[in-house]
């Protein structure tokens, strides 16, 4: 018996409608996959970010904004942590690497970090990857830039280009020089964090920056002597840091040095394991994601409850079909097995439409969250439970689908086999 | 000849209406004969044919499709002797409109294994039997909402006689087509009717035909409770 070709011909016979109704189920349940799928991915891409980093230490701040100013370059500092303070940190017995970040300075919008090159032997990210090369060396001189790799992509720069730095981090409009003292020695390989959107100078060249020498452009009345400011440049020892990031010996260190660190009594400091840090930022932003979901689940009813106006308008029109199919022999329970098996036909194939939806609009929004947070958004599979809840979706569309097939069940009973109209 | 259908005692009302609908005291239909029956409207045809088919319950009487009473059968087992030894033509709108001839004509197969393997190849038989009723195959493929009406009711009746079907119930099939037509569709019916060796119960209130079945009963005076339908 083949019931379910019957049933199918019947969905092509009212295609657009069913087609519409397939729509909006897709795009509701690509709405509802999407939130989730952003969510967690976006969870994700700032916790590779950070995973390699045991503390970060600034100035007396809360620490969900240290986290952002530090790593994600959102909001800026308020206070700085003296060079005093970096190198008894640095040297502390657990304490394995230091990595002092001097923020404040920008190119084309891009951040430019001032550090040591520690950063390039010891900052990990995502599981546990070190930060490679694409091209060229880290810097040696200090006019040297290494940048990342979707600051050299979205700029076009290769090792070797001469670039501008300005102070501040707004976009600065440049006037042309052709002197241009910074040189890129070179291109770090991509990460999928926001190492990717910045660029790296030594802590010299930062301070050198903030002393005068402001985009390269000489000095009112004095022509720049690069020797010279190489020169100088020795004697520029940094006297404040931004933040520092710092990798311990052994983690179970990690608490005790917090503790200390807030404690500390010659500056005010903040110190944060990054990962908590994240899981408060998490608790903010979670009422506004309950939000997104509540939306997204009741657009998903919207799209059911449309499948349900659909079935029920045409129950009238199909009647006569009905009538047709017992006077051949259809059982009620078939007929009304017909109204379920197309409820779920449209159901499953609005799901797998709305993940195939949510999937493509991942995709296309990759490159814009790198572009513009350098987030790695990953393409992924709906999580199990996720799958489960899609599941219980289906199942609703089936039971929406018994309020027709009950009432298309007793007129089949009632109508007899007459073909009324 | 053997008995086909017998009816003995037959009361029926409508739920939720105590007035009988239909009141018979007997109606008997022997294997392979062709029987016209008077019915004009109100006259109770279309529950006589509801309860011929099993789909609906007397309150009191009894049905006896081939020696067995279907007022004691349950639904399920109704269902399965009317996908299994009728045939019904209805006086229009006959047709799924959006399969086409053939799998309209296949349809009871699709209801009944039984009635399929008597069949045998059921595309085959289906194509024979369109042919038997003067359809062209350049329209078996087509969909059956763009014939004409009395094309409509020959591939209904290619549908009613597939597989063989003991007894075909026909209600007013020839009463949407005008006077020639109906006379060819009389003849292709009763040709191919014969062929399958059923029963033809022919529901109409047209007198006119009655001259070419084997009997003719009229509803008007079996039926006894004499209410509107």
């Amino acid at each position: 018996m083949n019931l379910l070709g019957l049933a199918w011909r019947s969905l092509v016979n009212r295609r657009f409608a069913v087609i519409l109704t397939v729509c909006t189920i897709a795009l509701s349940i690509g709405l509802l996959v999407l939130v989730e799928q952003l969510r967690s991915e976006v969870r994700q891409g700032f916790y590779r970010s950070v995973s390699g980093v045991d503390l970060i230490v600034g100035g007396r701040t809360a620490p969900v904004q240290l986290l952002l100013y530090s790593v994600f370059g959102i909001g800026d500092a308020t206070n700085d942590i003296s060079w005093q303070t970096y190198t008894e940190l640095e040297d502390l017995p657990e304490v394995e690497w230091a990595i002092p970040m001097a923020l404040g300075d920008s190119h084309r919008s891009f951040r430019v970090l001032g550090t040591s090159t520690a950063f390039f032997r010891h900052y990990r990210f995502g599981d546990g990857e070190a930060l490679a090369l694409a091209s060229g060396q880290v810097f040696d001189d200090l006019f040297d830039v290494v940048v990342g790799a979707q600051v050299a992509r979205q700029l076009g720069y290769e090792v070797g280009d001469r670039i501008v730095l300005a102070h501040g981090t707004g976009n600065v409009s440049l006037q042309g020089h052709d002197d241009h003292p910074f040189t890129i020695t070179g291109i770090l390989a991509p990460t999928g964090t926001p190492v990717d959107q910045q660029l790296y100078v030594s802590l010299a060249a930062h301070r050198a920056i903030h002393i005068g020498w402001e985009r390269g452009v000489q000095m009112p009345g004095s022509a720049i002597d690069p020797d010279r400011a190489r020169a100088e440049a020795e004697a520029l020892t940094p006297t404040s840091v931004t933040a520092i990031m710092l990798g311990l010996t052994t983690r179970a260190a990690v608490f005790g040095l917090q503790r200390r660190i807030n404690e500390y009594r010659e500056e005010a400091l903040s110190a944060i394991m990054p990962g908590i840090t994240l899981q408060q930022l998490w608790r903010i932003t979670g009422l506004a994601e309950q939000v997104l979901r509540v939306v997204a689940g009741l657009v998903v009813l919207a799209g059911l409850l449309g499948m349900l106006t659909v079935l029920l308008a045409t129950l009238g029109e199909r009647r006569r079909e009905m009538a047709i199919l017992r006077a051949n022999g259809a059982r009620p329970w078939q007929i009304a097995g017909l109204l379920v098996f197309e409820a779920g036909l449209i159901a499953a194939a609005g799901i797998v439409l709305g993940v195939l939806l949510a999937i493509l609009v991942q995709l296309a929004a990759a490159p814009w969250l790198l572009a513009n947070f350098g987030l790695h958004v990953g393409l992924s599979w709906p999580a199990p439970w996720q799958l489960g809840v899609l599941g219980l979706i289906f199942l609703a569309g089936l039971l929406v689908a018994l309020v027709p097939a009950l009432m298309a069940y007793q007129r089949t009973l009632a109508d007899g086999m007459q073909v009324r109209t | 000849m053997s008995m086909l259908l017998n009816i003995e005692d037959l009361r029926f009302s409508w739920p939720g209406d105590t007035r009988p609908v239909l009141a018979m005291d007997s109606l008997a239909l022997t294997a392979g004969e062709k029987v016209f029956m008077f019915g004009p409207s109100g006259s109770g045809k279309s529950t006589l044919l509801a309860l011929i088919g099993g789909l609906v319950r007397p309150q009191a009487g009894r049905i006896l499709f081939q020696a067995q009473d279907l007022t004691a059968l349950g639904g399920a087992r109704r269902d399965r002797i009317r996908a299994e030894h009728l045939g019904v033509i209805f006086q229009q709108f006959n047709l799924l409109p959006w399969l086409d001839l053939k799998a309209n004509v296949m349809l009871p197969c699709r209801f009944s294994r039984a009635r399929a393997a008597r069949a045998g190849d059921v595309g085959a038989a289906a194509q024979n039997l369109l042919g038997a009723m003067g359809l062209d195959p350049v329209l078996w493929g087509r969909r059956a909402d763009r014939l004409s009406v009395g094309q409509q009711q020959r591939v209904a009746a290619a549908r009613a006689l597939i597989g063989r079907p003991a007894l075909i119930l026909a209600d007013e099939p020839t009463s949407a087509l005008d006077h020639d037509r109906r006379q060819d569709f009389l003849d292709l019916l009763f040709g191919q009717v014969e062929a399958a060796g059923s029963t033809l119960l022919f529901v109409s209130h047209d007198r006119e035909l009655a001259g070419r079945f084997d009997r003719a009963v009229d509803l008007t005076e079996l039926n006894q409770a004499g209410v509107a339908a």
